[in-house]
C-alpha cells in the first residue's frame, strides 16, 4: 500500500503539468455529427430566431407603437370594417379583426405557446422519466399498476376531458398546461419503461447492485444517463405537439381566453374573414407550422446523431450530393426523404455501391 | 475439517430453483429450472477454489447467490461464520464491502455512460466512505494499482481495451478492500496474452491485500494455475472437489475425468500420451435432471445403480481426506474409459 502510494505520488510530479484527459462525452460526439447536418442546424438557428421573436415581442410593440390589445378602428380597418392588408397604415402584417396590428399579436402569441410547450414537455419528461423507471425498474405490482395507468391516460379522449375542464372551470393558461402535461407525460413513461426494462438486466447494474447500491441510486445514477438520449429525443417531438395541443385547445375556445393572443384563437377569430383577409389566416398559420416543423426536424436530427450507426448515412448523401456536383443524377439529395429509415437507407447505399462508393466510411471525425 | 478461522465462507446445502410459468391467464409455476441444487463449499482465508464445469452447470448462479445478488431457495451461506443468506438489502450493507464480483464481460459490466473515475469511484459514493478530492486521489490510486494510468480518470469505458477494462473492473471490485472477490469467468472474453496479464494482477493483489477468491471459470488450465483447490460441478451438483494437484492428476469423477481430458494441453507429448475421453449428448434439462446420478446418462461407467441412487460426496479410494468425489464408480488410477458414453435417453 505504502509503496503504491509513494510510485503514484512520484508519478503524479512527474506528469504533474499533463492535464487528465478529458474523454469525449456521448453529448460532445452527438453535437458534433448534429453540427454536419444542415437540416438540424437550420431548425436550430429557425428555433432560435423565434425564441428571439418572442422575447422581443414588447420592443416590436413598442417600435412600432401598436399595444398587444390596443385596436385601431379608424386606421387598423377599412370603410367596410374589414381587416387592412400588410404594409397598409404601418401594420406591417395587417390587422385582425377589430384593427389589432396581427405581427404584434403573433409575437405575443409566441410567448404563450413557447412557454406552453416548454413548460409542459419539462413537466411531462420529469414525471414521465420518473413513473417510467420506477414501473420499469420495481416491476411487479408497482409495474401493473402504473402500466395500466399509462394505458388509461393513453387511451383517454383528450379533447372531450379539455372540453369537460373548460366547462367545469373557465378557460386558463394553466389549464391548458395542466391538460397537456397530463395527456405528454404517459408517452414519455411508456419509452422508459420500456428501456428501463432492458437497461437492468444489464451487468453494470448487477454490478452496481453487488457494491449495495440501492435502487434510486441504481435508477437516477445508473440507469437514468443512459436514457437521456431517448427522453432528449422525445421531448424535442412532444414541444412541437404541444404548441399545436394549446393551439388546437385554444382555437376550439377552450385554451387561452381572448384577447390574450395566442395562435390558435387567432386563427379562430380569422375563420370568419380569411375570404377578405388572406394574411389573417395565413400568419399564424405559418407561425405555428414553422415552429413545430422545425422542433420536428431537430428531433430527428438529434435522433439520427444519437445513433452511430447514421455516420455512414451522412457520409453516403454526401458522396451523392458530390457526384450530384459530378453531373450524374442530379439533384436528388435524398438527405431530408430517408432520414432515419433503415431501409431506405440500405438501399439508397446498395445504389450507391458500384458508382462511387470509395469514400463511404470517410467519417468527419479527426 | 479445519480449525473455523480459516473459513471465510461456507456454502451448506445451497439450492437455487427459478421457477418456470406456465402461458395460462394465471400465472403459476409449472416447473422449476434446478440451477443449484444443494452445493456446499468453503473458500478458506487468502486462497483461491475453483470452480469449474461447463456452460449451464450453475456455476454463476452458484456465485450470485454467495454475493447475494439473487434470493436463495433453501440452504444457507456463511461469511466469517454469520449467517448471510437472504439478508435484507441494509442488513447486507456491511457485507457488501467484505464480498466484491468481477464479472465475465468487461463489456457489459462497465456502465457505458459514465466516467472511468466515476465507475472505479463509485464504491466510495455508496458506502459515503470517500469523497471530493480525497475519493479522486483513491480512485487514481486503484487506477495505478491495476495498471491503468490515472489520467484516464475522465475517460469513458468505450475508450478502453478489453483488457483495460477488465483492470477497471478490478479496482472498482478492489475499492473497498474487500477480503473476498468472487471472479466470475473474468479472463474469458479477453485475448490470452490479456488474460494471462490480469491473472498475474489477481495473483499480485491476492498477495498483497490477503485477499480470498472464488475464481469460476470453463478453462481448465486457468482454474488449475490460480487455484488452491477446485470443485466441479455439473448439472447444479458437485461432481468432484478437492485440492487442485489430487483432482487434477487423480480425477476421480468420470466426469471430471472427461472434462480434464478435452483441455489442450501445452506439451504435446503429454497430449499424445493422454486419452481423450469423448462424451455423448448434450447436458441434460436442468428443469427435468436425470434420476439418481446426474451424469449417468452421459457416463461411460454407468449402472444401474446410477440410474436410481444419488452418490453421495465423500473420500474414496485413498485420497486425502479434503479430495471428494460423488460417484458410485470412481475412475482408479491408471483407469481406461470407454471412448464414448452411452446415448442420452431421451
Amino acid at each position: 500500500m505504502s509503496i503504491t502510494e509513494v510510485q503514484f505520488q512520484a508519478t503524479a510530479v512527474e506528469d504533474a503539468p499533463v492535464e487528465a484527459i478529458e474523454g469525449r462525452s456521448q453529448w460532445q460526439l452527438t453535437w458534433r455529427r448534429l453540427r454536419t447536418d444542415w437540416v438540424a442546424v437550420t431548425s436550430i438557428v429557425v428555433i432560435l430566431l423565434i425564441c428571439a421573436a418572442a422575447l422581443c415581442a414588447p420592443l416590436v410593440a413598442h417600435a412600432v407603437g401598436h399595444g398587444e390589445y390596443q385596436a385601431f378602428p379608424n386606421k387598423g380597418t377599412n370603410s367596410f370594417g374589414e381587416p387592412v392588408g400588410p404594409g397598409t397604415n404601418g401594420f406591417l402584417l395587417g390587422t385582425d379583426a377589430i384593427g389589432r396590428d396581427l405581427l404584434v399579436r403573433i409575437l405575443y402569441g409566441a410567448q404563450i405557446s413557447l412557454f406552453v410547450g416548454l413548460v409542459t414537455t419539462a413537466v411531462a419528461a420529469i414525471f414521465g422519466v420518473s413513473i417510467g423507471l420506477m414501473a420499469g425498474y420495481f416491476g411487479g405490482w408497482i409495474d401493473t399498476v402504473l402500466a395500466r395507468i399509462i394505458d388509461a391516460v393513453l387511451a383517454f379522449p383528450y379533447i372531450v376531458l379539455a372540453l369537460a375542464l373548460a366547462a367545469v372551470l373557465s378557460p386558463s393558461l394553466a389549464i391548458v398546461i395542466g391538460v397537456i402535461t397530463f395527456f405528454s407525460w404517459a408517452g414519455i413513461s411508456r419509452i422508459v419503461r420500456g428501456q428501463t426494462l432492458s437497461l437492468k438486466e444489464k451487468e453494470y447494474i448487477e454490478a452496481a447492485r453487488s457494491l449495495g447500491a440501492g435502487p434510486w441510486r441504481i435508477m437516477f445514477i445508473d440507469i437514468m444517463p443512459n436514457l437521456l438520449g431517448p427522453v432528449l429525443v422525445l421531448a424535442t417531438l412532444y414541444i412541437p405537439t404541444a404548441v399545436s395541443f394549446e393551439a388546437t385547445l385554444s382555437f376550439l375556445g377552450i385554451g387561452i381566453p381572448p384577447p390574450a393572443p395566442s395562435w390558435g384563437n387567432i386563427l379562430a377569430e380569422a375563420q370568419d374573414h380569411y375570404q377578405t383577409a388572406w394574411w389573417y389566416v395565413v400568419f399564424p398559420a405559418a407561425a405555428l407550422l414553422i415552429t413545430t416543423l422545425a422542433f420536428n426536424l431537430l428531433g430527428d436530427g438529434i435522433r439520427d446523431a444519437m445513433d452511430p450507426r447514421t455516420e455512414r448515412l451522412l457520409a453516403g448523401s454526401k458522396s451523392k450530393r458530390e457526384r450530384g456536383k459530378r453531373g450524374k443524377q442530379g439533384g436528388n439529395r435524398g438527405l431530408s426523404l430517408d432520414r432515419g429509415i433503415m431501409v431506405g437507407r440500405q438501399a439508397d447505399q446498395s445504389v450507391d455501391r458500384p458508382v462511387g462508393a470509395g469514400d463511404l466510411p470517410a467519417g468527419e471525425e479527426g | 475439517m479445519s480449525c473455523a478461522d480459516d473459513v471465510l465462507v461456507r456454502v451448506e446445502n445451497l439450492v437455487k430453483h427459478f421457477p418456470v410459468y406456465g402461458s395460462g391467464l394465471i400465472r403459476r409455476s409449472v416447473a422449476s429450472v434446478q440451477a443449484v441444487d444443494g452445493v456446499s463449499l468453503t473458500v478458506r482465508r487468502g486462497r483461491t477454489l475453483g470452480l469449474v464445469g461447463e456452460t449451464g452447470c450453475g456455476k454463476s448462479t452458484l456465485a450470485r447467490c454467495i454475493a447475494g445478488l439473487i434470493p436463495v431457495s433453501s440452504g444457507k451461506v456463511y461469511f466469517e461464520g454469520k449467517d448471510i443468506t437472504n439478508l435484507p438489502r441494509r442488513a447486507m450493507r456491511p457485507f457488501r464491502r467484505e464480498i466484491q464480483m468481477i464479472f465475465q464481460d468487461p463489456y457489459g459490466s462497465l456502465n457505458p455512460r459514465r466516467r472511468v473515475g466515476a465507475i472505479i469511484g463509485d464504491p466510495f459514493a455508496v458506502h459515503r466512505t470517500a469523497s471530493g478530492q480525497q475519493r479522486k486521489r483513491a480512485v487514481q490510486e486503484l487506477m495505478e494499482r491495476v495498471g491503468l494510468n490515472p489520467e484516464h480518470y475522465n475517460r469513458f469505458p468505450a475508450e478502453f481495451s478489453g483488457g483495460q477494462r477488465q483492470r477497471i473492473g478490478v479496482a472498482r471490485a478492489l475499492a473497498l478492500r474487500p477480503k473476498l472477490i468472487i471472479c466470475d469467468e473474468p479472463v474469458s472474453a479477453l485475448d490470452v496474452s490479456i488474460q494471462a496479464q490480469v491473472l498475474n494482477l489477481l495473483a499480485d493483489l491476492q498477495a498483497d491485500f490477503g485477499l480470498s477468491y472464488l475464481f469460476i471459470a470453463h478453462d481448465l488450465e486457468v482454474v488449475r494455475h490460480v487455484s488452491d483447490a477446485v470443485t466441479v460441478m455439473y448439472l447444479g451438483r458437485v461432481a468432484e472437489s478437492g485440492p487442485g494437484d489430487s483432482v487434477y492428476d487423480h480425477s476421480r469423477h468420470p466426469y471430471s475425468a472427461a472434462l480434464l481430458s478435452a483441455a489442450p494441453a501445452a506439451d504435446p507429448d503429454a497430449a499424445a500420451q493422454r486419452q481423450r475421453i469423448i462424451l455423448a449428448g448434450d447436458v441434460p434439462s436442468p428443469i427435468n435432471p436425470p434420476s439418481g446420478c446426474r451424469f449417468h446418462p452421459r457416463c461411460p461407467k454407468a449402472q444401474d445403480i446410477c440410474r436410481t441412487a444419488e452418490p453421495v460426496l465423500e473420500t474414496k479410494l485413498g485420497d486425502p481426506s479434503t479430495h471428494l468425489t460423488a460417484c458410485h464408480f470412481p475412475v482408479e488410477a491408471g483407469e481406461v474409459l470407454a471412448r464414448a458414453g452411452r446415448k442420452e435417453r431421451r
